[in-house]
């Protein structure tokens, strides 16, 4: 199947090549050839769950996108389930026609892996976005972890410079999600260099704000000089927030977290005091990041699983002193472009 | 479980043995755990499982009933959820919250409905009801995962409502633990509740109107979820529909079963919720204080509701003629 597949990509590139040459500047045969290589071709996208902001924010773009190039444009809600998103790409790699390319965001570092290398070589191109995995796709396209973690870490400590404690305390998402994990890695990266700070307290969240709520009650409880509160994910550091906030310490209190840039998730909060500081991600670079590589290898010929680059998206940590209007994107601005 | 077998079934009933467990655990947390022991502390406490426990005190009636309802924390998140969505839509307070309501009894009285007249059992009408309340309210009526609370809504205000510095949910698990004290042990629909939860069929003769009551008792059980759905929004100023995929209703039949109301129905009361939550409450904060990752919480957890419906099994053997029907 393989073999054939490239022949004949060879073929018609050469096909093109031979045609490109004659051809006069009034007529160029690009445009038809792109025409060609992306018209009716099938992307598909497996988010963890369609309810979140990013998801969203992701889908609209690829949708507006991959719809003006002439493809078509679905997604999987799984809704948080690691069975139904495992279903949704065995019923994908399954369909016919199948996807072309497959925009994974996987659960946590091992559980697709199997499945996308079986998407790979059923000649589906597998795009790994947000969560690593263990796992060659054809690109990762989302955050380097480890470095956000880092950023967050940086953060914390401006935020704690003018008080006197140098305590912090971690609201962790999970032990399995490799956000989770190399969030941690990257925060403990930092601070090594500075000994002064110290982490009195590193519970799990289980990305659910009551418990984040609890947690952090709790925390700030045992650690009343609490100088700041990294947690690992805006979905549930309302949680934390609310607690800071009953315990009337927003003050003294620098809370840390990181997400997807949605204005009233992240940018609200960070001009109403919810927020210190967050990490956020570019999402439409990162969305028009995966166009970009959706064209590339549709137009390239090569077999999927060829290469395997990392197209990280640049972070930056946002704050009430560098928070512009242009900062967040708007969820509902997004979803009126894409028509949906 | 050693001194259980020494000790007639009459002194160690579950209740005092998860009793004596707290006690314990609160005394050793509290001298061993710097912190543990300070009003501020005790209070965060209650206040972490004041929604748990509403939640539970509507289990509890359902349960002695000799019923259960799966469909709570879908009720809870998903009615919530749709009255603040409607909000932001720009619906008038008044007419969305009766919207809400009418909803959520609706669901209660679908539930009891098919449970009393169609005679499906209760586990799996609940169940489906879940899922279809959580399938249609998150596809049809919001379009996100979280819904936050318009600034300065009630919702908001009510969540830092404070007095004696004690927030607002801890007085209204109270007032409501009262009042179904008060209904369960001292109205004869409470009464009758017992009656028909151990032994339905018996209860049916001697005239008790056992299907309308149970209708009711789902009805309840689905207004406390929502009660208990507002004071999460209160707390978090927004509410994230994902609680349906967490351990949430585990915790509420845990609190009840942990607290020694057997499953087969006609036993217990609010005391019986009070000893239950208690114990998780104290467990969940030591265990926090300790920094114990949640992997381990989770086993911890789980262990003792394993302990408790083994306990449960012995203590509260399932009556051989009554056990068959309507039986979960």
């Amino acid at each position: 199947m393989k073999p054939i597949k490239t022949l004949m990509a060879a073929a018609a590139l050469a096909a093109a090549a031979f045609t490109a040459v004659p051809a006069s500047a009034q007529d160029d045969p690009a445009p038809a050839q792109y025409a060609a290589a992306l018209k009716d071709k099938r992307v598909l996208m497996v988010p963890m769950a369609m309810g979140f902001d990013l998801a969203q924010g992701w889908a609209a773009i690829l949708k507006h996108e991959v719809e003006a190039f002439g493809g078509s444009f679905e997604t999987r809600d799984p809704n948080w389930s690691v069975e139904a998103g495992a279903q949704a790409i065995t019923e994908a790699i399954s369909s016919d026609p199948k996807p072309d390319v497959l925009i994974v965001m996987s659960p946590d570092l091992n559980s697709y892996s199997k499945l996308m290398k079986r998407a790979q070589k059923e000649g589906i191109y597998v795009l790994l976005i947000d969560n690593p995995a263990n796992f060659k796709a054809d690109a990762y396209l989302g955050s380097d972890w480890t470095e956000l973690g880092r950023l967050e870490a940086r953060a914390v400590i401006d935020g704690c410079s003018e008080s006197a404690s140098k305590k912090i305390g971690l609201v962790q998402g999970d032990q399995v999600n490799a956000t989770s994990l190399f969030q941690y890695a990257g925060i403990m990266d930092v601070l090594k260099d500075h000994p002064d700070f110290e982490v009195v307290a590193k519970p799990d969240s289980n990305w659910d704000a009551t418990t984040s709520r609890n947690v952090t009650t709790t925390m700030l409880q045992q650690h009343p000089d609490l100088c700041g509160i990294i947690d690992f994910w805006d979905g549930d550091a309302t949680g934390a927030a609310a607690a800071i906030r009953d315990a009337g310490m927003q003050d003294q209190v620098f809370l840390v977290t990181t997400g997807g840039g949605e204005k009233t998730a992240d940018c609200d909060r960070i001009a109403d005091g919810t927020y210190g500081a967050v990490v956020m991600t570019e999402l439409a670079q990162e969305s028009y990041n995966m166009v970009t590589i959706i064209k590339y290898l549709l137009q390239s010929g090569q077999a999927p699983g060829t290469s395997s680059p990392y197209i990280y998206t640049l972070l930056h940590a946002t704050t009430k002193d560098n928070l512009r209007p242009d900062s967040c994107w708007d969820l509902k601005a997004l979803q009126a472009m894409a028509g949906n | 479980m050693g001194p259980l077998q020494g000790l007639s079934i009459e002194i160690m009933n579950q209740e005092r043995i998860v009793l004596i467990a707290a006690i314990l655990i609160f005394g050793a947390a509290a001298f061993g755990l710097p912190g543990f022991l300070t009003a501020a502390n005790l209070i965060a406490i209650v206040r972490s499982i004041a929604v748990l426990g509403i939640l539970a005190l509507g289990m509890s009636v359902v349960i002695i009933g000799r019923g259960i309802d799966l469909s709570m924390v879908a009720v809870m998140a998903m009615s919530v959820a749709w009255y603040l969505q409607l909000l932001g839509d720009a619906m008038p307070d008044s007419s969305a919250f009766a919207l809400v309501v009418g909803g959520v009894l609706a669901i209660g009285l679908v539930n009891g409905f098919l449970i009393a007249y169609a005679e499906v059992p209760a586990i799996f009408v609940t169940l489906a009801s879940s899922s279809f309340v959580f399938g249609y309210v998150r596809s049809q009526l919001i379009p996100s995962d979280a819904v936050p609370v318009p600034d300065g809504h009630w919702v908001e205000i009510l969540g830092g409502v404070r007095y004696f510095g004690v927030p607002v949910e801890v007085y209204l698990f109270i007032v409501l633990a009262v009042m179904v004290f008060l209904f369960l042990r001292f109205t004869k629909w409470g009464r009758y509740v017992y009656y028909a939860g151990d032994n339905p069929v018996a209860a049916r003769n001697i005239g008790i109107p056992v299907r309308p009551m149970l209708v009711l008792r789902y009805m309840l059980s689905a207004l406390t979820a929502f009660i208990a759905g507002l004071l999460t929004a209160a707390s978090l100023h927004s509410i994230n529909t994902r609680v349906v995929n967490s351990t949430l209703l585990y915790d509420i039949v845990l609190v009840a079963v942990i607290g020694g109301i057997g499953l087969s129905g006609g036993k217990g009361g609010v005391r019986n919720v009070l000893v239950g939550a208690a114990l998780i409450g104290i467990m969940l904060n030591a265990m926090t204080i300790i920094d114990i990752p949640l992997l381990y919480q989770n086993l911890i957890k789980s262990t003792i509701l394993l302990a408790a419906i083994i306990v449960d099994g012995l203590l509260n053997p399932r009556d051989e003629q009554t056990a068959q029907q309507g039986d979960i």
